[in-house]
């Protein structure tokens, strides 16, 4: 007969478990040396594979040359402050303009019946238009209309307009799919307390959807984050642009490997973040966790 | 038969009609609440008790029938519906609290946002509450961290708070631990002692039998009888009421 108990301090595991523990321990133990051992012997083949290939001496002499590296890091990192800036103006108007277009869909109100219509337009065609293009034509088709007023506008500025215009697309349809996660049951509750329909989508079904879609919203962020390298077709000299400047100059691709890693350190941080985000919100609805 | 203008009653709900495509869920319902009475809707699942709690919300449209809440038509045409669901309350059988707010910001949401009170105001209300309902130190913890007597009883107090002519509990106890069940109905009790004004649908039968006032049996949609309290226990006069009745007794 075993001992009931339900003190933390008083409990000692039963000897069936013991044996159980030891086994998962050893099985642990086991997995580990495998997936090192596994590690090792694929990077040491994949580095010999590499290195054994006729032309890899002038490869490593083009690609990986370390003194061009050096100096051509100077503008490649100039470079990459525009793109930090056209980042960050694009993030902000993309988290406002995707949220505006999420909600327009959602009136019901058959005025607002043209705005519905062309959210869900705009939605649509800028989600099949590709980003380059859309890029040619903002970059080259405001300046384009001679607006003297504006004045000379910055390549950075259209860089972020166009990258707002699309992104907003997706961002909008990221944030449609939060507030429909929304149980029904929370707008009823709302509702059946007088909050009027607007209220209701502010104070309780909006807190819930940003918070749910927070990991797919920064998923689109990474991916914006390498695309704003895209604005170099404009002309402005970022990361990508200035690194294409030192090819020419030194007739050699080091300086795109180099604003490459550059771009992927950048994108590293918010990764892990996402990933940090992402687990922290399942782990609140897991059970089952030997599956 | 009595005055649709009278002032003694709450709410009077006459020829409630309520359909889906071709199935009818509320075959013209009858309804009158006088001021600080409980009235039970009692009847097997799908009789219609929750819908015709929804329609007086007027979370459900009717499809026909009347209604006015002391004495003011609230199904005409153009009627301010949040304004009447002000003033009136609904507890849902699934608690339906807020995931992301605390215990106290559920019941001051609507103090604040609704009845436009401070935050010092909603707040002081709210603490009167929830010390009342025993849970005074829970304020700042999330509903999730909560046992379901104790959201549901949140519940109840997050629509009471607001003063309501009239508090609507859909099946509140339905989806507790029976042993849960007994903080919920103790709840009922004390707000009727207080003086709420209280329809109900309900599965407790005895509940129903010792604190409500009047109870009324729905089948498919229409109320095959109503009658006080202890009458209508003691000496049902339906053979559908004893059926049902008798059936309850047994599961």
């Amino acid at each position: 007969m075993t001992k009931m108990s339900t003190s933390i301090e008083e409990y000692q595991p039963s000897e069936a478990e013991l044996v159980r523990r030891a086994f998962r321990n050893q099985r642990k133990r086991q997995s580990t040396l495998v997936a090192f051992s596994s590690t090792v012997i694929v990077a040491v083949l994949v580095f010999w594979g590499l290195v054994s290939t006729p032309g890899w001496d002038r490869v490593s002499e083009t690609f990986f040359n370390w003194d061009v590296a050096v100096a051509a890091s100077p503008r490649i990192i100039d470079g990459l402050f525009l793109n930090l800036r056209v980042l960050a103006m694009t993030a902000v108007s993309v988290l406002f303009f995707g949220l505006l277009l999420a909600l327009l869909r959602t009136l019901r109100n058959p005025v607002f019946f043209p705005l519905r219509i062309f959210s869900k337009g705009y939605v649509d065609f800028f989600r099949g238009l590709p980003l380059i293009i859309v890029l040619y034509l903002v970059g080259f088709g405001i300046p384009g209309l001679r607006l003297e007023f504006l004045g000379r506008i910055p390549v950075e500025i259209l860089g972020t307009i166009a990258l707002t215009l699309t992104y907003s697309a997706y961002v909008a349809e990221v944030f449609r799919a939060g507030i429909e996660s929304v149980h029904p049951s929370q707008r009823l509750a709302a509702r059946s307390l007088g909050l009027s329909y607007s209220k209701s989508m502010r104070l309780v079904v909006l807190p819930q959807a940003i918070r749910r879609v927070a990991p797919p919203l920064m998923n689109d962020f990474v991916a914006l984050q390498k695309d704003v390298g895209l604005i170099s077709v404009l002309g402005a000299i970022d990361a990508v642009r200035g690194a294409q400047i030192e090819v020419a100059k030194f007739a050699n691709f080091t300086p795109y490997v180099l604003s490459g890693l550059l771009f992927v350190l950048l994108a590293i941080p918010t990764i892990r973040f996402t990933d940090h985000i992402a687990q922290k919100l399942s782990k609140r609805e897991q059970s089952g966790s030997a599956l | 038969m009595s005055d649709i203008n009278s002032p003694k009653a709450r709410l009077i709900a006459k020829g409630i009609r309520k359909q889906y495509d071709d199935r009818v869920i509320l075959g013209g319902v009858d309804l009158e609440v006088y001021p600080g009475q409980i009235v039970a809707l009692i009847g097997s699942s799908g009789s219609g008790k929750s819908t015709l709690l929804r329609c007086i919300n007027l979370i459900e449209r009717i499809d026909d029938g009347q209604m006015w809440l002391e004495g003011e038509d609230i199904a005409k045409p153009g009627i301010d519906e949040d304004a009447v669901r002000q003033q009136i309350g609904l507890v849902f059988q699934s608690f339906n609290l807020f995931s992301h707010l605390s215990i106290l910001e559920n019941i001051t949401l609507a103090l604040r946002h609704v009845q436009g009170k401070t935050s010092e105001e909603a707040k002081e209300i709210a603490l009167g509450w929830l010390k009342r309902i025993g849970l005074g130190d829970k304020a700042d913890s999330y509903p999730d961290k909560l046992s379901g007597g104790q959201q549901q009883r949140t519940a109840i107090v997050r629509a009471v708070a607001l003063n309501p002519k009239l508090l609507l509990l859909d099946e509140v106890t339905s989806a507790l631990d029976p042993e849960l069940v007994g903080e919920v109905l103790e709840l009922i009790k004390d707000l009727k002692q207080s003086g709420t004004t209280i329809v109900m649908a309900t599965h407790e039968l005895s509940f129903a039998r010792d604190v409500a006032d009047w109870v009324i049996f729905l089948d498919k949609g229409v109320i095959a009888e109503e009658g006080e309290a202890k009458e209508f226990f003691a000496n049902p006069k339906n053979p559908r009421t004893r059926e049902f009745l008798t059936r309850l007794k047994q599961g």
